[in-house]
C-alpha cells in the first residue's frame, strides 16, 4: 500500500484524516512512517529530546474500580494491599528531592475510605516543605472520584487542589475512549466523555495536562484512531494538552484473556502515527518503563521527543509483568539521547528548559559500576 | 549509495562513511535492499537448539567475560557424559535439531576428551547437528596436543563435528584484543582456523562482539576480513553481530544502546554481500529489538536456545519460546520457518 498521498500531506503540513491514520496503522512500511514522524518531530522540537528528573508515588493500590487490564489494584484486605501515610509520601518526596527531582508524579487507586481532605492535605504538606516542586497528580478518574466523595463540582475540586499545590494533571485513565472496548476492559471506570469533560474543565481553569492511550489489548486500529481524533478535537478547543503518551498494555496478572505483550513494531508505529495525527500536540512522550530502554531510544527517531524521567519507583506496569528497571539515572537518559544523535534537554513539568546538554562533557552514568 | 544501487561492491571507505553519517532510516533501507536481493521470499528463519558449555574453567580469562572460572573455584565444572546426554535428550524431545557446544580453555583436559565428546554424541545421536568448538578452542587443542590445526580439525570432523561456531572473533583487531582479551588468539589465528576449516569442508559462522573499546574503522575492518575470507572460501554460513554485556566483567562500562546495534547490523548486511545469512541477537538485545532487526537487514532470528549460560552470566536474562518467535516474525509480516544449523527448512509456520 503506497503512502505517497500521506507523505505529500505531511510534507506540506496538511492535517491527516482518520482514514489516513488507519491506513498508516495498516501499512507495514514502518521505516517510511517513522521517517515522516521524525520529520514532524524535528519541525516541532528540532533535535531536542526532553526528560525530567522525577519520582512516581502511588499513595494506595486499593481501588474500587478493579479494571480488568490492571494488575496493580487490590481490594481492601487483600494481601499486598497498602496505603501510604502522608508522612511516608513526604519521606519519598524528600528522597526524590535529594536526587534533584523537580517533579513528583502522584496517581493512585480509588480508595473506598480515605476522605477528600486526605488528598488536599497531601499536596499541602508536600508544598509546605518543598514549595518549588511541581506536583503532577491525580488522573481525571481520581478527580471524578474526589468530586463524588466530596459532593463538589469538578471545577471546585480542581480549584481546591490547585490552591493546595496541584501543578498539572497526568494523562492517565484515558485507556480507550470507545464504549464497546471500554466496557470490556474497565466497566467501572468513568466514560470517555467524562474523561474529556474533566480535561476540558482543567484546561479552562489553567491547569495543563497530558493525555494517554492504552493500546495492545482488545482494541483495533479504528478504536485507536477514534481515540486520537477525540484528543485532537479537544486540543483544538483548549490547547491545554502538553504531551501525548501511548501506553503499551502489559498482560501479566491481568484479566484480559488472550492478550499478549505488544511488539516493537506496534510500539513504534503507534508512536509514529500519534506524532503524525496529533498535529496540535507539542510533545509525544515514550514511557521507557513500558517500552524498555532500547525501544524508547529508537522511538526518538520514530516521532517521540520525550523520555519521561528517572521515575525511581514504578509499581503499576511492574505489577503487570514489565521487565524493565524502575530507575534510570539522569546520566543514562543523557547517554541514550546522545547516542540517538539528539540533544538532551532537562525540562520541568511544564516543558520549561532547565538545562541543555549540548557540551562535550559526556556524563558517566552511575549505574553499571560494579 | 550510487554503488549500492548499481550493485557494485561497497568499498571500505564508503562503508565507513555511511556507517558514520547516514541516518538510521536510510541505513535500514539500504540494508533491506541487500536483504531482499539475497532473500527474495518473505521468510525469516530460526533455529531450535541448546547451548551447552562443557566447562567454565578457562585460562583465557577475557576481561569482557563473566562466565569463566578458575580451577578450584567453588562453581567451576566440567560436564559429565551423563549430564550431557540428559541435556541432549531434552533438546531432542523439545524439537531441537542440534547443539551449540563450547567451553572454556581448560588447562588439563587432553585432546582425547574433545574427540571422545564429539564421537560419543554422534554415536548416540547420529541425526543431531554438532556445531561446536570455536577457533580459540581449536587453537587450544592444537597447543596442548602439539597437533597442527588442520589435523585437529580433521580429527574432529572424523569424530562427527558438523560445523564450527564463529565465537572468539570479538573484534578482529589486535589492538582491541590486546586490551579486552590479551590471552586470546589473535586476528590472524582466528582467520586461519576458519580458512582451514572451510578448506576441508567444515562450514562455520562468523561473529562480532562490539561495544567495548573499538572504533568505527575497526568495525569496518572486521567486516572486511570476513568478506575477504568468504570470497576465498565461501565457507561462512552466517554472520552474527552482538553487543558486549558488561555485567559482572572486569572490563565493566556500559552496554551499547539499541540504535548502535541496529546501525552495526545494517552496515553488516550492506557490506557482507557474499554472506547469505545475517542473524538477529535476541539474547543480547531482547526480543523487541530482535524483531526490529528484521527491518534492518537480519533474515534470521537465531536460535531460541533452550539453554544459554554465557550471556546469562552477565545478568542479562532474555528468554523466548518458539511460540513467541513465531508471533514476532509474523507480526513483522514475514513467514516463520524453523531451520537446521545449515539453513535447511524444517517446518514452515
Amino acid at each position: 500500500m503506497s503512502l505517497k498521498i500521506i507523505e505529500r500531506k505531511v510534507l506540506s503540513g496538511e492535517r491527516l484524516t482518520e482514514e489516513d491514520a488507519i491506513l498508516l496503522f495498516k501499512s507495514d512500511d514502518l521505516l517510511t512512517i517513522g521517517e515522516l514522524a521524525h520529520y514532524v518531530s524535528r519541525k516541532k522540537n528540532s533535535d531536542y529530546v526532553y526528560f525530567v528528573v522525577n519520582r512516581h508515588i502511588n499513595p494506595s493500590n486499593i481501588c474500587i474500580n478493579r479494571c480488568r487490564f490492571c494488575a496493580f489494584s487490590k481490594d481492601k484486605g487483600d494481601s499486598g494491599a497498602y496505603t501510604l501515610t502522608i508522612d511516608e509520601i513526604l519521606e519519598r518526596t524528600r528522597e526524590a528531592m535529594a536526587l534533584g527531582a523537580t517533579e513528583i508524579h502522584i496517581v493512585g487507586g480509588l480508595h473506598p475510605e480515605l476522605p477528600y481532605e486526605f488528598y488536599i492535605e497531601m499536596l499541602r504538606v508536600i508544598k509546605r516543605e518543598f514549595p518549588a516542586v511541581h506536583l503532577q497528580a491525580f488522573t481525571a478518574v481520581e478527580i471524578d472520584y474526589f468530586s463524588r466523595i466530596s459532593g463538589k463540582s469538578i471545577g471546585d475540586v480542581l480549584l481546591e487542589l490547585k490552591e493546595a499545590g496541584l501543578g498539572s494533571l497526568p494523562g492517565g485513565g484515558a485507556e480507550i475512549f470507545e464504549k464497546r472496548i471500554r466496557e470490556r476492559i474497565c466497566p467501572e471506570k468513568i466514560t470517555g466523555e467524562r474523561w474529556l469533560e474533566i480535561m476540558r474543565t482543567a484546561h479552562r481553569l489553567g491547569i495543563r495536562s497530558n493525555a494517554t492511550m492504552l493500546y495492545g489489548h482488545l482494541e483495533d486500529y479504528e478504536s485507536r484512531v477514534h481515540h486520537l481524533s477525540l484528543l485532537r478535537a479537544l486540543q483544538d478547543e483548549t490547547g491545554g494538552f502538553q504531551a501525548f503518551i501511548p501506553l503499551a498494555f502489559h498482560p501479566k496478572n491481568t484479566r484480559i484473556n488472550g492478550a499478549n505483550y505488544t511488539t516493537a513494531i506496534d510500539d513504534l508505529k503507534t508512536i509514529a502515527v500519534s506524532r503524525l495525527f496529533l498535529d496540535n500536540f507539542p510533545h509525544i512522550k515514550s514511557f521507557w518503563i513500558m517500552l524498555g530502554k532500547k525501544i524508547a531510544q529508537l522511538s526518538l527517531l520514530f516521532g517521540s521527543d520525550d523520555l519521561d524521567g528517572t521515575v525511581v519507583e514504578e509499581k503499576i506496569t511492574h505489577s503487570a509483568g514489565a521487565m524493565t528497571d524502575e530507575f534510570l539515572p539522569k546520566g543514562e537518559l543523557i547517554r541514550l539521547i546522545r547516542k540517538a544523535g539528539k540533544i538532551p534537554v532537562e525540562r520541568d513539568t511544564l516543558y520549561r528548559i532547565i538545562r541543555i546538554y549540548d557540551g562535550a562533557d559526556d556524563h558517566q552514568p552511575e549505574n553499571n559500576k560494579k | 549509495m550510487e554503488r549500492m544501487i548499481t550493485n557494485r561492491r561497497i568499498t571500505k571507505s564508503d562503508a565507513l562513511n555511511i556507517f558514520l553519517k547516514e541516518d538510521l532510516h536510510k541505513l535500514g533501507r539500504m540494508a533491506m535492499e541487500v536483504r531482499w536481493r539475497m532473500h527474495p521470499e518473505r521468510k525469516v528463519t530460526f533455529l531450535v537448539d541448546r547451548n551447552i558449555n562443557y566447562t567454565n574453567i578457562c585460562i583465557s580469562q577475557c576481561k569482557f567475560c563473566a562466565f569463566y572460572r578458575s580451577r578450584g573455584d567453588s562453581d567451576a565444572y566440567v560436564i559429565s557424559m551423563e549430564e550431557l546426554f540428559r541435556k541432549i535428550d531434552e533438546t531432542v524431545s523439545l524439537g531441537g535439531t542440534g547443539i551449540l557446544m563450547q567451553g572454556g580453555l581448560h588447562p588439563e583436559l587432553p585432546v582425547s576428551f574433545y574427540e571422545n565428546l564429539i564421537r560419543e554424541i554422534k554415536k548416540r545421536y547420529p541425526a543431531l547437528h554438532i556445531h561446536a568448538l570455536s577457533p580459540p578452542e581449536i587453537i587450544h587443542i592444537s597447543r596442548i596436543s602439539g597437533m597442527k590445526v588442520i589435523d585437529v580439525l580433521m580429527m574432529l570432523k572424523q569424530a562427527g563435528l558438523d560445523s564450527i561456531p564463529g565465537g572468539g572473533a570479538e573484534i578482529l583487531s589486535d589492538r582491541v584484543r590486546r586490551i579486552i582479551s590479551p590471552r586470546k588468539i589473535k586476528t590472524e589465528e582466528w582467520i586461519e582456523v576458519m580458512r582451514e576449516a572451510h578448506r576441508i569442508g567444515i562450514p562455520t559462522s562468523a561473529t562480532m562482539m562490539f561495544g567495548t573499546v573499538e572504533n568505527a574503522e575497526e568495525i569496518i575492518e572486521h567486516l572486511d576480513l570476513i568478506r575477504n575470507l568468504q570470497d576465498e572460501t565461501g565457507g561462512f554460513i552466517s554472520f552474527i553481530p552482538w553487543s558486549y554485556q558488561p555485567g559482572g566483567t572486569k572490563l565493566g562500562g556500559l552496554s551499547a544502546t539499541g540504535i548502535e546495534y541496529l546501525r552495526i547490523l545494517a552496515i553488516s548486511r550492506i557490506y557482507l554481500d557474499n554472506l547469505v545469512n545475517i542473524q538477529a541477537s535476541w539474547v543480547t538485545q531482547g526480543t523487541k529489538m530482535a524483531q526490529m532487526a528484521l527491518l534492518f537487514g537480519a533474515n534470521d532470528f537465531g536460535s531460541i536456545m533452550l539453554e544459554e549460560n554465557v550471556v546469562a552470566a552477565t545478568g542479562v536474562r532474555n528468554r523466548t519460546t518458539v511460540e513467541e518467535v513465531v508471533r514476532l516474525i509474523r507480526d513483522a509480516n514475514f513467514i516463520p520457518v524453523q531451520r537446521t544449523h545449515l539453513y535447511a527448512p524444517v517446518r514452515v509456520f
